[in-house]
């Protein structure tokens, strides 16, 4: 927090303006300009694009199928997350430490390998466990469930990896001595453990629901060409652009800046609370 | 905590301090949810992967040799490799010289730069494919045009890579006690000096994890480069979108090759930066 004077951070003013600019300079032209010309772009004759965008049914079932699929995936992944997390911190067992190690592997794959692998195994025809599933009426490849799965997939680290260190740094102690007076196993979560893991939750959903808003290579493949029925806006984006609607393409992908701009704003207000708390 | 908003997938790795909980061991209802949390990990994540593997090894050594020996494959993966070895050292330079200004220096408007910094981390891929192309595209405001050759496949990388190395050596570098740097100088080491010998061994650990991180996804990178690349055969398609043209074709022998020697290459980044890391941890 405090920057202390240091002997190299005190270096000669020239080092220290070069290597401002030089920031500044790389972060403006990589990031900020592009971002802020593509808002500005969406805006050009006011807010027609965005209006024609939204009159266009198909953006709207895209953008509809989004939030859905998120929403599920979210849901499902912070359960989850929270349950790991407690299992991960509060317990010891066989193989946890290569358990842990596990979780991260999704920050590492490809977003079509992740595709790829969800077919290999749901694919209603070829798949492992597919036709079994299709012969008892669920359909996972080319349909929802398939793509709330690819959601899943690449979400999965971010709420443990929120929670795992805030649960190592609150011990258990209170827990223990909830448990001591008569608590019994739910009423220590929802009285001790939650309350105490409530900010780290709620960064992991908004970091995760900003990722799952936004994913596209998984969901691609995963959802196939099925018409419009499994498209979602990055993917509709995408074809969009390439279909020369290009005003339509960047009002969309104003949408999705604006919702993952949002997420950021939210999670850097929220921060601080837990270092005052 | 001026600068606390990557995700923990991040930090965690570099500045996770581990206090010894009591270790419980589990009971009843905790065994239930060990067996649901693995029964959904393994469906979701560990099965479809050695799915993948196995479909690929499938048709013994000569399915991988066939891949291989296809030049345009070949070419994909060179590129793809090359180009994220590139980004991932342009990221250690830039990505230490970052988090080093946002710490160590203080001026108006650095909040914003704290903020930009997980953009790309935010941002869906297409549409930071969409946001490069528009400045640096066909109708660039700037004259500068990138799409279609191989400066497209840099720039998206940069682009999408940005954060983590900034990222995992923010906190280190916060944490960094600076009487160690004042000790050095006053005993009369340079500034240059007192970097490279007092400061940059303390952050190789967290370059390092950064590193990995940022390689990994450069050669796993989709989204943001099938818009602005242009997916050129032999020129400046990359391994992820040879994988998804696969795909397309029902090649999925194939596909599962690819994704495989993906999996490898990153594995083995991975493993080496961490052997790195220990290397320095425990010389120092």
């Amino acid at each position: 927090m405090a920057s202390t004077s240091s002997a190299v951070g005190n270096g000669s003013p020239a080092v220290k303006w070069l290597l401002r600019v030089v920031v500044i300079g790389y972060l403006f032209l990589l990031v900020a300009w592009p971002t802020a010309y593509v808002v500005r772009h969406t805006f050009d004759d006011g807010l027609t694009g965005l209006r024609t965008a939204l009159s266009d049914p198909d953006v709207v079932h895209a953008l509809v199928l989004t939030v859905q699929v998120s929403v599920a995936a979210v849901v499902i992944n912070t359960l989850f997350g929270v349950g790991m997390s407690l299992l991960l911190v509060r317990h010891r067992f066989v193989g946890r430490r290569a358990l842990s190690a596990l979780i991260d592997l999704p920050l590492s794959v490809s977003p079509v390998v992740v595709g790829l692998a969800l077919v290999l195994v749901y694919n209603g025809r070829f798949g492992w466990f597919g036709p079994w599933l299709e012969a008892h009426g669920l359909q996972i490849v080319f349909a929802r469930p398939g793509m709330i799965l690819a959601t899943c997939f690449v979400i999965l680290p971010l709420v443990v990896r929120e929670v795992v260190p805030v649960l190592e740094e609150l011990g258990d102690d209170q827990e223990q001595a909830a448990r001591s007076l008569g608590a019994n196993a739910w009423q220590t979560f929802w009285r001790i453990t939650l309350p105490g893991v409530r900010w780290a939750v709620v960064y992991g959903v908004v970091l995760s629901l900003a990722r799952a808003l936004g994913e596209f290579g998984a969901i691609k493949v995963v959802a196939g060409n099925v018409g419009g029925e499994t498209q979602v806006a990055t993917v509709l984006v995408q074809q969009k652009y390439q279909n020369f609607e290009q005003q339509t393409a960047y009002s969309m992908a104003f949408l999705l800046v604006f919702a993952a701009v949002l997420c950021l704003v939210v999670v850097a207000l929220l921060r601080p609370k837990e270092g005052h708390r | 905590m001026s600068a606390t908003s990557a995700p923990a997938a991040l930090r965690g790795r570099v500045t996770r301090r581990r206090r010894p909980a009591a270790a419980g061991t589990l009971g009843t209802g905790s065994a239930l949810g060990l067996g649901i949390a693995m029964t959904w990990f393994s469906l979701l994540v560990l099965i479809p992967l050695s799915a993948v593997v196995v479909k690929a090894t499938g048709g013994g050594l000569s399915t991988f040799v066939d891949v291989l020996d296809n030049p345009q494959t070949r070419n994909a993966l060179q590129l793809t490799v090359l180009s994220s070895l590139a980004i991932t050292a342009l990221n250690v330079v830039m990505g230490t010289v970052i988090a080093w200004v946002l710490v160590r220096d203080r001026f108006w408007g650095k909040a914003v730069l704290d903020l930009v910094i997980d953009i790309p981390f935010a941002l869906p891929t297409i549409v930071a494919g969409l946001v490069l192309l528009a400045l640096y595209g066909p109708s660039s405001p700037l004259g500068i045009h990138v799409n279609n050759t191989r400066w497209a496949v840099l720039l998206a990388m940069a682009f999408v890579t940005l954060p983590f190395i900034v990222r995992t050596v923010q906190p280190v570098l916060e944490e960094l006690d600076t009487d160690v740097e004042d000790a050095a100088a006053s005993l009369g080491a340079g500034r240059a000096t007192t970097f490279r010998r007092v400061v940059l061994p303390a952050l190789v650990p967290a370059i390092c994890a950064g590193a990995a991180l940022s390689f990994a996804r450069g050669i796993s990178e989709y989204g943001a480069l099938v818009l602005i690349s242009g997916n050129l055969a032999n020129r400046t398609e990359v391994v992820s979108v040879r994988l998804f043209s696969f795909l397309e074709g029902g090649n999925t022998q194939s596909a599962a090759a690819v994704a495989t020697i993906m999996l490898l290459v990153a594995l083995v980044a991975i493993v080496v930066l961490d052997v790195v890391q220990r290397r320095v941890s425990h010389r120092g």
